[in-house]
This record gives C-alpha cells, sequence and structure tokens, in this order.
C-alpha cells in the first residue's frame, strides 16, 4: 500500500508540489485570512507566478532535451522592447507584436543552431546570449521616451486579453502550458523531444532527427518566454530596462525543478513546472501580506527548490529498489 | 522531413541476378584511424549474409555506414544496381533499409508501444503530427503476440524488461518496417537460450518470406551457421573469406578465425620488433 502511494507520486509528479502548493495556500489562507485570500492579494501572487510560468514551461522542452535557455529571461524583456521600439517607428501595433515574436523566436533559433551545429553547450551558448541580449536591451532603453506601452491601459477585448485584465497574463500561461503539455505527450514532436532527451545516440539511430529537435525546442521556449513578456509590459505598463531578466530565468529553472522536471534529460513535466511557478507565486505572495520580509523569501525559495529536488532523487530510488526486489 | 534520398534514377524492379545491395571499395577513417580500407561486398536477394571478425576488424562501422548512420569517405553502395548515398539514417530508411545497433535504440523513457514505433509513429490531423496511441498500442500488441515476444505490457516502460525483451523489441522494430535490407549489429548478445531462439527465429521467418536480404554480426558461429547463407570474414578493415555456409563448416570458420587471428598477432610483434 505504501508503495502504491510512492508509485503514484512517481508517475504523477506533478502530486508532490500540488501538495506542498496547496499546504502553503491553506497555511497562508490559516494565518493572514482574507488578506491572503482576497482577490487583491491573489491577483499579485499570480503576477508574481505569471514571468516565472511563462519562461518555465518553456523551458521544461530544453531540460527534457537535457539543454537550458539561460537568456530566456532576457528574451521575455526584449520582446516587449522590440514591439515598442517597432511600434513608436511607426509599424501598426498588431505587425509590432507578430515581428517582435518572430525576431525573438530567430534568436532561440540561433541559439539552437550555435549548440548543435558547433557542438557548444547551451548552458555557454545561451549565457552569452543571455548577456548580448542584456547589452542590447540597456543601450536600447536608454534614449527611450516615456510615452506609453502599446495596448496598455486600453480597454476593450483585445486589450484586455493582451495583459490588461489582471489575470490575463496567467491565463495566458496556463494556455501555453497545455498547448506545451499536449505537444510534448501526444506528439510526434513530444515524442522525438523525449527520445532525444532519455538516449540522444539511441534516437538518432532510430531516424530521429535530433538536432532539428532541438533547434525547434529552443524556438518554441523563446517564442512563448517573447509571448509572455508582451503580455507582462502591457499588464505594468512599464518596459523593465533589463534589470531581472536573469534572475528570471534562475526562477524558472527553479520552477521546473520543484514541478519535477529532473535536469538530465528525457523527463519532465509542463504542468508541473506551471505549478511550481504558482508555488513560488503564493509564497512571496503570503510572505508578503503575513507582513515577513520578503528577503526571507529567497530562503524559502531555496529550501523549496533542494527539498524538491531531494524528494524526486529519493522517489526515484526507491522505486527503483522496489522494481529489483 | 522528408527523406534526402538520391538513387540516381527511378530504380524499377533490377533484372534477375542483380544484387540487393553491392559495396564497392568502401574506406572509412576516424581521424587518423583507417578503419574500413576498401570493402566489396555482395548480398544477393532474400539471402542473409553473416559478417564474422574479431572486435575493431570494422564489421559494426560498415553497418552503420550501410543504415546511414555514418557516410563512408571512398567507394559506392548500390541497391538493386542503382548507386545510392545516403546523407542520413532516415535516407536510408526511405530506402528500405533499417538497422538494430549494437548499442539498443531503446529510449527507457519512452513505453514499449512507443518504442516499437519510433521513427514510425502513427500520427493524425495532418501537420500537426499528433500520435495516434490507440492504434499503435493495438497495432503493437497485435504484431508482438504475432512475433511471439511476450512483454508484460505494451505500457510498459522499457527498464521493467530483461535485455533479451529489449533486445527483441528493437529487433522487431526494425523487422516491422525493413522493405529491403535489414541489417543486424550483434543481435543476440546478452540474450538467454530461449530469447535468442525468439529472434532467431523472427529472423529465419523473415528471410525465409523472401521478401528482404538481411545482413548480420555475431560472433557465435551456430547462431551464424543457422540463420547464414554465406559468410564473409573481417580483419583489419577488409573482407578476407567469402564462402557459402554449404561450402564449409563450423571447424573451418574457427580454422579460418584463429589463423588470421595468429597472423594478425605475428604481424603486430614483426611490427613491434
Amino acid at each position: 500500500m505504501p508503495l502504491r502511494i510512492l508509485r503514484l507520486f512517481l508517475y504523477q509528479r506533478e502530486l508532490t508540489p500540488v501538495v506542498i502548493t496547496v499546504g502553503i495556500f491553506i497555511y497562508f489562507a490559516l494565518s493572514s485570512g482574507s488578506s491572503f485570500t482576497g482577490s487583491l492579494s491573489l491577483s499579485s501572487a499570480a503576477g508574481y507566478a505569471g514571468p516565472i510560468g511563462g519562461i518555465a514551461v518553456g523551458q521544461v522542452l530544453l531540460l527534457v532535451l537535457a539543454e537550458i535557455d539561460l537568456s530566456a529571461g532576457q528574451i521575455f524583456l526584449l520582446c516587449p522592447w522590440l514591439e515598442y521600439w517597432l511600434h513608436s517607428s511607426g509599424v501598426p501595433i498588431v505587425f509590432a507584436i507578430l515581428l517582435a515574436l518572430l525576431i525573438v523566436s530567430c534568436i532561440g533559433a540561433i541559439n539552437g543552431l550555435i549548440t548543435v551545429m558547433l557542438n557548444v553547450p547551451s548552458f555557454v551558448t545561451t549565457l552569452a546570449m543571455n548577456f548580448i541580449l542584456l547589452g542590447v536591451v540597456l543601450v536600447g532603453s536608454s534614449e527611450a521616451s516615456a510615452s506609453p506601452i502599446p495596448l496598455s491601459g486600453k480597454s476593450g477585448f483585445a486589450s484586455q486579453l493582451m495583459g490588461n485584465w489582471q489575470w490575463s497574463e496567467i491565463l495566458w500561461v496556463l494556455a501555453i502550458t497545455l498547448v506545451l503539455t499536449f505537444t510534448l505527450t501526444r506528439t510526434r514532436f513530444g515524442t522525438r523531444i523525449i527520445a532525444t532527451g532519455g538516449n540522444l545516440v539511441g534516437a538518432a539511430e532510430a531516424g530521429v532527427p535530433i538536432k532539428r529537435v532541438k533547434v525547434w525546442a529552443f524556438v518554441l521556449s523563446a517564442f512563448f518566454a517573447g509571448l509572455v513578456g508582451i503580455v507582462d509590459a502591457v499588464k505594468y505598463g512599464t518596459l523593465d530596462p533589463g534589470n531581472e531578466g536573469v534572475s528570471y530565468i534562475l526562477y524558472a529553472v527553479g520552477a521546473c525543478v520543484i514541478g519535477g522536471t529532473a535536469l538530465t534529460g528525457g523527463r519532465g513535466t509542463v504542468i508541473g513546472a506551471f505549478i511550481g511557478a504558482i508555488l513560488l507565486g503564493l509564497l512571496e505572495d503570503g510572505l508578503t501580506v503575513a507582513g515577513i520580509s520578503t528577503d526571507d523569501f529567497y530562503i524559502y525559495v531555496g529550501v523549496v527548490i533542494i527539498a524538491a529536488m531531494v524528494l524526486n532523487v529519493q522517489f526515484d530510488r526507491l522505486v527503483a529498489r522496489s522494481r529489483a526486489k | 522531413m522528408s527523406a534526402d534520398a538520391t538513387p540516381d534514377a527511378a530504380a524499377p524492379s533490377p533484372p534477375n541476378g542483380t544484387p540487393a545491395l553491392e559495396v564497392r571499395g568502401v574506406t572509412k577513417r576516424f581521424g587518423a584511424l583507417v578503419v574500413l580500407r576498401g570493402i566489396d561486398l555482395v548480398l544477393k536477394p532474400g539471402e542473409v549474409l553473416g559478417l564474422v571478425g574479431d572486435n575493431g576488424a570494422g564489421k559494426s562501422t560498415l553497418v552503420k555506414i550501410l543504415g546511414g548512420f555514418h557516410s563512408q569517405d571512398d567507394g559506392e553502395i548500390l541497391m538493386g544496381g542503382q548507386r545510392v548515398s545516403f546523407s542520413s539514417v532516415q535516407s536510408a530508411r526511405s530506402l528500405g533499409i533499417e538497422t538494430v545497433y549494437q548499442d539498443l535504440a531503446l529510449i527507457p523513457q519512452l513505453p514499449v508501444f512507443q518504442n516499437l514505433f519510433l521513427g514510425h509513429e502513427i500520427t493524425r490531423l495532418g501537420p500537426l503530427r499528433v500520435l495516434d496511441k490507440r492504434s499503435m498500442r493495438k497495432l503493437a500488441r497485435q504484431y508482438l503476440e504475432d512475433i511471439h515476444v511476450n512483454v508484460p505490457s505494451v505500457d510498459a516502460d522499457t527498464d521493467q524488461l530483461s535485455g533479451g525483451q529489449r533486445q527483441a523489441i528493437a529487433v522487431a522494430r526494425a523487422v516491422r518496417s525493413a522493405s529491403k535490407i535489414l541489417l543486424l549489429d550483434e543481435p543476440l548478445a546478452a540474450m538467454g537460450a530461449r530469447e535468442s531462439r525468439l529472434i532467431i527465429n523472427l529472423v529465419k521467418d523473415l528471410a525465409a518470406s523472401g521478401r528482404v536480404s538481411i545482413i548480420v554480426i555475431d560472433h557465435n558461429y551456430a547462431h551464424l551457421f543457422e540463420l547464414c547463407d554465406r559468410l564473409n570474414v573481417m580483419q583489419g578493415g577488409t573482407i578476407t573469406v567469402d564462402k557459402n555456409v554449404h561450402e564449409t563448416s563450423l571447424e573451418e570458420m574457427t580454422e579460418l578465425m584463429v589463423s588470421s587471428y595468429r597472423r594478425s598477432i605475428e604481424g603486430t610483434r614483426e611490427a613491434g620488433a
């Protein structure tokens, strides 16, 4: 019986973060009451979780491939800047958004191509790309005028959808989560990702085009980070001049790990990464509402990430041992 | 995902007597190491050809070239009399060549049925390539039953299977989709007697159907004599012996191998002296 529960947790890796997330919610709901459960508080939790989740869910595809995109946080920040620059130079808003997304997708493709064609580890490729994009944003933002962010503060369905409604960002992330979950578990491309990450040589021998699969995963990760980046900029009505990019990607990888994605490749869950982001959002919001210094937040984040990783590794070992018997 | 195979001309059915596969003067180097020094090999239609030789003789490299995994430095490959060149596993495969590699191309994170269909997934909704898991499960169950491969479930993880069961899945995958040529690199390695029997029967059935021509690498002469029509011995990157199994015996082949091994040892000693 305990074995059965153990297996349930192993095969449904999302269960562990769900239990912890619900636990955190109940804890803050009991200790802080309606100041935590009120919609103001919860929408700010969603506000913390949005950028982390938007970056994390695409990152899962790369982590399953045993790759990583450290520039995804910077891409998240750069995309609305691209849209802003394009729009202020006269490009209609819809095209500015599409063009910005196209450009960040190309950045993802460059990350992927350098990684697979020149055999540079993606950790290094994207670390370098992170600094390049940070530089681009810093240089470009220095002469930015105070003109308003396109769409921000506007009424109407489209602009509400694109970020003005307080829940739109997290719903975008949820929608992307569902799309990517479907992609990973139900499509040939997803099978190819798992095969490539699980057994690189074996997948290649079986005819999986491993390089192409990797490049497309970098493109998707960049595209979705950029998309959520645009929604986030509309939501807050400001453009981040490059400060948060590095910390976003670190939170995002944390969310993936909390959600049960190993960094060794082959296994990962997009829903888990979404839940991981929600968990971090609730934690930050809960501590804020409880009046605890947000500095403490970092300590909690570290503890949760380590605990999640230890749990995952231990589950694997326990199940392996039970099978060996 | 289109294959970029390049047969020189659209090949109609080749005239009788044309080899299914012909290798002419194929060489391969890895850096300074010369692995293949001019391989000439003929595989007749419906034939089972056994490749034997010491470790490092170049057998696996040859098979990887024929499977499209490596490309040769020099020489040419003909299929049904037509010159072919493949730049990838997919292109070799689109010409009907399937390979079972020594290092088992199974994915531990995918269930049995998805491993069986890896590279040949059944999909629906056109370009979305959504997996038709139901059809694949059903076909996998049926197929494994037909060829008498027992697995706990087609949904089982492959790390729940024995080494022999895993090998059976890898062989079954290739056998299922090979339309012209099947390449088997030590298909019986790490297998128990019963599982070896299973794979041997699988390959024999396929050979008996006359549908495909087969090249098999193995170290076990008893198996090779049972499976093969002809044996080629590889030594130091060339083929040194080509014998019909009816014209030779286990004893003679063993003697040939031992003597060529002695020669190579002596050669090494002389070179060292």
